[in-house]
């Protein structure tokens, strides 16, 4: 059973650093949105300091909506998924094994460039170990409540947008548990209770997501 | 004795051939319960309800307002178990179900929103405040949205019918974390200044008033929701025999009707 | 009139005649709205559905009428 997992994870990371353009693209828009900021607010560093936190949780949530798309994508045009589907191998399992591929290919990378995406919008030194370790607990689970989005709009027209309208809604919680995280620790009330929370969420989304996530490909392949 | 006689004519409305005439028969009543408890409902809030020492007239925006947010809150949750017994027994009904409940439900939705927002503008003194019931209820406005744009996006019905039923469910497990957190983020941002429900002193003939609409918003579901449902019945089923001399029933009276004019 | 002096003080609401009759209006006009689309909908349904029928002929009806049988996924 782990070595299916492990194969599917590492075909996926193989594939993943083979088109890593991709990889530098995603990377390339978070760069960019956290720097518009500056331009539509003002560079007044005490209003940005104030929206740092934010602003960078933001940007990791559409880098990672912008690439969710590529999830599921290319196993559903060249068949591969639907051999995954009638393999005897459970279906949470290669699932998660894919999720976790595409958080390593694409939050990680993001995760890695925050700390110096906080610097250009002046972020206390204080709060970066917080918005890294929020960004790790809540990246997991965009990505995995993202899959579930983008099986169910697998190869569907317009699906780009469809799979926005879907899963943002979703997002929401993550959004204020991240961000308020790094703010709380800034403020000097503690992020833990934060932390704790998005601890919580991962793993409940680890326990129910892959399931949904499994039922919508089976739907959406059938 | 009885019971499994009884279990076996319930459970034929279960079967779309059933369902279809037993949806047209009860549609026009509660239309006329939700017109009845309507009018009611506004004679109550317009003439016996006291004016309110605080807020003064505006707060009679309440007997829709609070309706329309528990409808569009209930109708959520009707439409994700609908979508789960769908799943679970693999009855399509169940499915056309969730789908004909939806627009009305966003449709509540929406009314929730705009009347909370002409509501805060004299009381609050902004249309709009990030309140945590006003935010889960824009939130609660886009799961259905996608809902909505999910199952019209795909044509294959019978994959629209699950995937539409997953998203329900996923979206009717996260309103309760969405609702919690929000109203985290609110009193982390704002404090508790505002809130929607100003009624320390809600006299009786408010809350009369505002049950009884919210029993109308309830009769008006269920009609328009049979109405909406019956054509879809028909599509779905348009292969089977009923549907054929339905259909006959259908166009001889339109006929008929088209040679009258 | 039981709350109000009289019909002009009952359609000034207080002066916030915008808010309630504002709240009030777009909700009935939603509501008509709504049932205007579901009756629409019927209409068109049973119309298209009458053409096919004309269109396809007998082959319309493909089983014996059991219900929610898959007629339509053989279909696909």
């Amino acid at each position: 059973m782990l070595s299916t997992f492990l194969a599917v994870l590492r075909r996926d990371l193989l594939l993943a650093w083979r088109g890593r353009a991709d990889v530098l693209v995603t990377l390339a828009f978070f760069i960019i949105v956290v720097c518009l900021f500056p331009f539509g607010v003002g560079a007044e560093p005490n209003l940005l300091r104030a929206i740092a936190p934010g602003v960078l949780w933001v940007a990791a949530l559409l880098a990672c909506l912008l690439s969710l798309h590529r999830l599921f994508a290319q196993d559903y045009a060249d068949g591969t998924l639907e051999q995954l589907l009638l393999s005897r191998e459970p279906a949470t399992l290669w699932v998660m094994a894919k999720v976790l591929a595409f958080w390593i290919s694409t939050g990680l990378p993001v995760i890695a460039i925050a700390p110096a995406m906080a610097l250009l919008l002046d972020l206390e030194q204080g709060g970066l170990p917080v918005l890294i370790l929020s960004l790790a607990l809540g990246t997991p689970i965009l990505a995995l409540l993202g899959a579930v989005g983008a099986a169910l709009t697998l190869g569907l027209r317009g699906g780009g947008m469809l799979l926005a309208l879907l899963v943002l809604p979703l997002f929401v919680p993550v959004l204020i548990f991240g961000a308020g995280a790094v703010e709380a620790e800034l403020s000097g009330t503690g992020a833990v209770a934060h932390l704790l929370l998005l601890g919580g969420g991962l793993a409940g989304a680890l326990a129910l997501a892959p399931m949904a996530c499994a039922a919508a490909l089976r739907i959406s392949t059938d | 004795m009885t019971k499994p006689e009884r279990g076996r004519s319930l459970l034929r409305f279960a079967s779309p051939q059933h369902f279809y005439p037993l949806a047209g028969r009860l549609a026009p009543w509660f239309a006329a319960i939700a017109i009845l408890l309507t009018a009611i409902g506004l004679w109550l809030g317009f003439f016996v309800a006291p004016t309110d020492a605080t807020q003064g007239q505006v707060y009679r925006v309440i007997f829709i307002h609070v309706p329309a947010a528990w409808m569009s809150m209930f109708i959520y949750l009707v439409m994700a178990f609908w979508s789960a017994v769908g799943l679970v027994m693999n009855t399509r009904l169940s499915f056309v179900m969730s789908q004909a409940l939806a627009p009305t439900g966003a449709m509540f939705c929406f009314v929730a929103l705009w009347t909370g927002a002409l509501w805060g503008k004299p009381t609050w003194g902004a249309y709009w405040v990030w309140d945590a019931r006003l935010t889960s209820q824009l939130l609660l406005l886009f799961l259905y949205f996608g809902f909505i744009a999910l199952t019209r996006a795909i044509e294959d019905p019978r994959r629209a019918d699950r995937a539409g039923a997953i998203i329900a469910l996923v979206g009717a497990v996260n309103v309760p974390i969405i609702y919690f957190s929000v109203q985290w983020w609110n009193t982390l941002h704002q404090g508790a200044s505002v809130s929607l429900t100003k009624a320390p002193s809600m006299a009786a003939t408010m809350l009369t008033g505002m049950l009884v609409m919210a029993f109308a918003s309830w009769a008006y579901t269920l009609a328009v929701v049979f109405w909406r449902v019956r054509p879809m019945i028909l599509e779905r089923e348009r292969h089977t025999e009923w549907v054929a001399a339905e259909l006959e029933r259908a166009g001889a009276s339109s006929q008929a009707a088209g040679g009258r004019a | 009139m039981g709350q109000w002096e009289s019909w002009s003080a009952f359609w000034d609401m207080g002066g916030a005649a915008f808010y309630v009759w504002g709240s009030y209006g777009l909700t009935f006009a939603l509501i008509a709205l709504e049932l205007v689309l579901v009756f629409q909908r019927r209409k068109d349904t049973v119309q298209r559905l009458l053409r096919w029928r004309r269109a396809v002929g007998k082959d319309s009806v493909k089983r014996n009428g059991e219900g929610y049988t898959p007629a339509m996924e053989s279909e696909q």
